[in-house]
């Protein structure tokens, strides 16, 4: 195939015979010598080994702190495990979880379904009409498009502060206030203008002899849009929906704002709970972990998506 | 009916939740199929069928009720009086509000730069390493975590214990003090020190932003510049600074404006932490104490336009960088 001399594949693995032949290293492989120079350096990997270190220690405390009995965690550091595990004085309990879950005070089961119900209209909903907009955006020609989508892209970034009093007035008003129909609603407008710019850009990469070859084949507008762009776009939604879901389940601002304490989700009783019992550790790191969970695990899973939607849908708020 | 208002169990909440998405389904289904007659309907209705709700939802929720807050923001606390730029004078001129206003400038300074310098470094230090995925996820997972649970994590390593007698540090900082040999400090009440301390629970979550954004950019510069530059002789620090900086200014632009912006609208570190007490208090949390808690609804209304305002020299900034970096396209 390449013109090459043909070295025995055994032969050329892993021996460094002469520096005559560096022009058959990849750039990538010189690269990484280079770097390994770099790294080899102290201080290089002093540094960065600090920040890996303090980037995870304060959540690892979080972590083991949750699963320790409360007497224990009041009266010693949670490092102090890790000697306690060899002497085998360590304690271990889900007794936290079980009070953070169900007990009177704080009751997280009833927050985590919460968000869950808050959470997954909030996202299939924008997410849909997103993608009609940005189609019509894209792909529909009509008078005073461009102005149309240049507001709405513009719209980024009016801050949530000043829609919130506003709306919360006219749910008063409705008679809905306090429900989930009216946070649904509020995060589906909040996410429209970041939804229908970053789908439009995606809609714009499709060909558009695909679009043109089915509009001659007698398709419509709606046809076109669920059988030629549709399953092209799976991707782009996945990612924006994933980032939408972490979106509105970390929310703190619109939960607090609009939802009735029975319809809360998980952030703001959280949040309550530091504000009220802020010296119960055991609750907090508890509680705090059973709302990290969700996310953590969807990260894990789709950490691929996840990035992608992260870095497009950084300029939401 | 009342349930689709007031859902009990969870089972009636998740009923709820079906009811809701099957009557957007119901709904959109209704508009797409009166509109789809090809040749039979004029495009505009067609457009209108597909960016109608959206539209209308956009002016009905986010544009009528800003506009609605610019114009409360020149009336009283319940809106009956007139009273000119009154709430902005105050919100400029009051002490208490003008040390709320620095806070914020402290926030929006030390945040977006401190996150892009230590996401930058480890981006640098960990590129193409054996070990680099592992190390960038170690960084990057606060990123998913929402602030309300990083506070708590925070808050339990500031976590105070008085210094007497056989009392035990819980707070891994204050036990690194005492490990040295120092008193432990109460880190979220002593000013002006204690926004630091809570700026620093910021930077912790944006910087896997920035650095995911960074390496990405870094990974993309060509192959050449490096190579010819390391043949001038460039190596380590100097081909950080006169290479790999400048070749990634667009990106470096972008991560540092966003991170300015979540970080000027960001209240609920300050909320859970110390509830804006002890001089921490920023314009986010101060809007909603206004509007929410005293009730002044002239003043909360002024604050919102200024965390608006203060946006606009960042998404400035941004857009003529972008501009510059076209032109040298």
């Amino acid at each position: 195939m390449t013109s090459t001399p043909t070295p025995l594949p055994s032969h050329a693995v892993g021996e460094e015979t002469a520096p005559e032949k560096p022009r058959k290293m990849s750039r990538a492989e010189k690269r990484a010598i280079a770097v390994k120079g770099r790294l080899s350096s102290p201080w290089a990997s002093g540094i960065a080994i600090l920040i890996a270190i303090l980037w995870t220690v304060p959540s690892i405390g979080l972590l083991v702190t949750s699963f320790r009995p409360e007497t224990v965690i009041r009266n010693s550091g949670w490092w102090t495990v890790f000697g306690d595990l060899f002497s085998g004085e360590a304690e271990f309990t889900v007794d936290n979880y079980n009070e953070a879950l169900y007990g009177n005070s704080s009751d997280l089961a009833t927050f985590f379904v919460n968000s869950f119900v808050i959470t997954i209209p909030a996202v299939v909903i924008p997410i849909t009409l997103a993608l009609l907009a940005a189609y019509a955006f894209a792909w529909i020609p009509f008078r005073g498009r461009n102005f149309l989508f240049v507001a709405v892209f513009s719209l980024q970034v009016v801050p949530l502060q000043v829609a919130l009093v506003p709306l919360l007035s006219d749910y008063v008003q409705w008679g809905i206030n306090g429900s989930f129909w009216t946070v649904w609603f509020s995060h589906s407008i909040f996410a429209l203008p970041l939804a229908i710019f970053l789908l439009h850009n995606f809609m714009k990469d499709i060909p558009p002899s695909l679009v043109e070859a089915a509009r001659v084949d007698g398709a419509g507008h709606v046809k076109i849009f669920f059988r030629v762009l549709f399953p092209l776009l799976v991707p782009a939604i996945a990612s924006f929906g994933i980032f939408q879901f972490l979106w509105v389940w970390n929310d703190l601002l619109v939960g607090l704002t609009f939802a009735a304490r029975p319809f809360q989700p998980m952030t703001v009783a959280v949040a309550e709970l530091a504000g009220s019992r802020g010296g119960d550790w055991h609750l907090l790191t508890a509680g705090a972990f059973i709302s990290m969970i969700v996310p953590l695990v969807v990260f894990v899973a789709l950490q691929r998506y996840f990035v992608r939607g992260m870095l497009a849908g950084a300029v939401k708020g | 009916m009342d349930w689709l208002l007031t859902p009990g169990t969870p089972g009636e909440k998740f009923a709820v939740m079906a009811v809701a998405i099957v009557l957007f389904v119901a709904v959109m289904s209704l508009v797409l199929f009166a509109v789809d007659r090809p040749k039979r309907v004029p495009t505009w209705v067609v457009a209108l069928g597909f960016v109608g709700l959206p539209l209308g939802f956009l002016a009905y929720g986010l544009l009528r009720p800003a506009g609605i807050t610019l114009w409360n923001s020149f009336f009283n606390r319940n809106s009956t009086e007139f009273v000119g730029v009154d709430n902005y004078v105050r919100a400029f001129t009051e002490p208490q509000f003008q040390k709320v206003l620095l806070v914020t400038a402290a926030w929006v300074i030390l945040a977006p730069l401190l996150s892009t310098v230590i996401g930058l470094v480890y981006a640098v230090l960990v590129d193409r390493t054996r070990f680099e995925k592992f190390a960038k996820a170690l960084v990057f997972v606060p990123m998913a975590i929402s602030m309300v649970g990083a506070s708590i994590i925070w808050g339990f390593v500031y976590e105070f214990r008085p210094d007497q007698g056989e009392i035990q540090q819980i707070g891994l900082l204050n036990q690194i003090l005492v490990w040295l040999g120092m008193p432990p400090q109460q880190f979220l009440i002593g000013q002006p020190w204690n926004t630091g301390f809570l700026i620093v629970v910021m930077i912790w979550i944006q910087t896997g932003f920035a650095m995911t954004v960074l390496s990405a950019a870094i990974k993309a510069i060509p192959d050449d510049i490096t190579e010819a530059a390391r043949l001038d002789g460039l190596h380590g620090a100097q081909m950080f600074r006169y290479i790999t900086v400048p070749s990634i200014r667009p990106a470096l632009v972008v991560v540092l404006t966003t991170i300015a912006m979540a970080t000027l609208k960001a209240f609920d570190i300050v909320r859970t932490m110390t509830g804006g007490q002890f001089g921490t208090q920023v314009v986010a949390n101060e809007f909603y104490t206004q509007a929410f808690r005293q009730n002044n609804q002239g003043l909360a209304a002024a604050l919102a336009v200024v965390l608006f305002v203060l946006v606009i020299p960042i998404i400035a900034y941004n857009v003529r960088q972008m501009r510059m970096a076209e032109e040298i396209r």
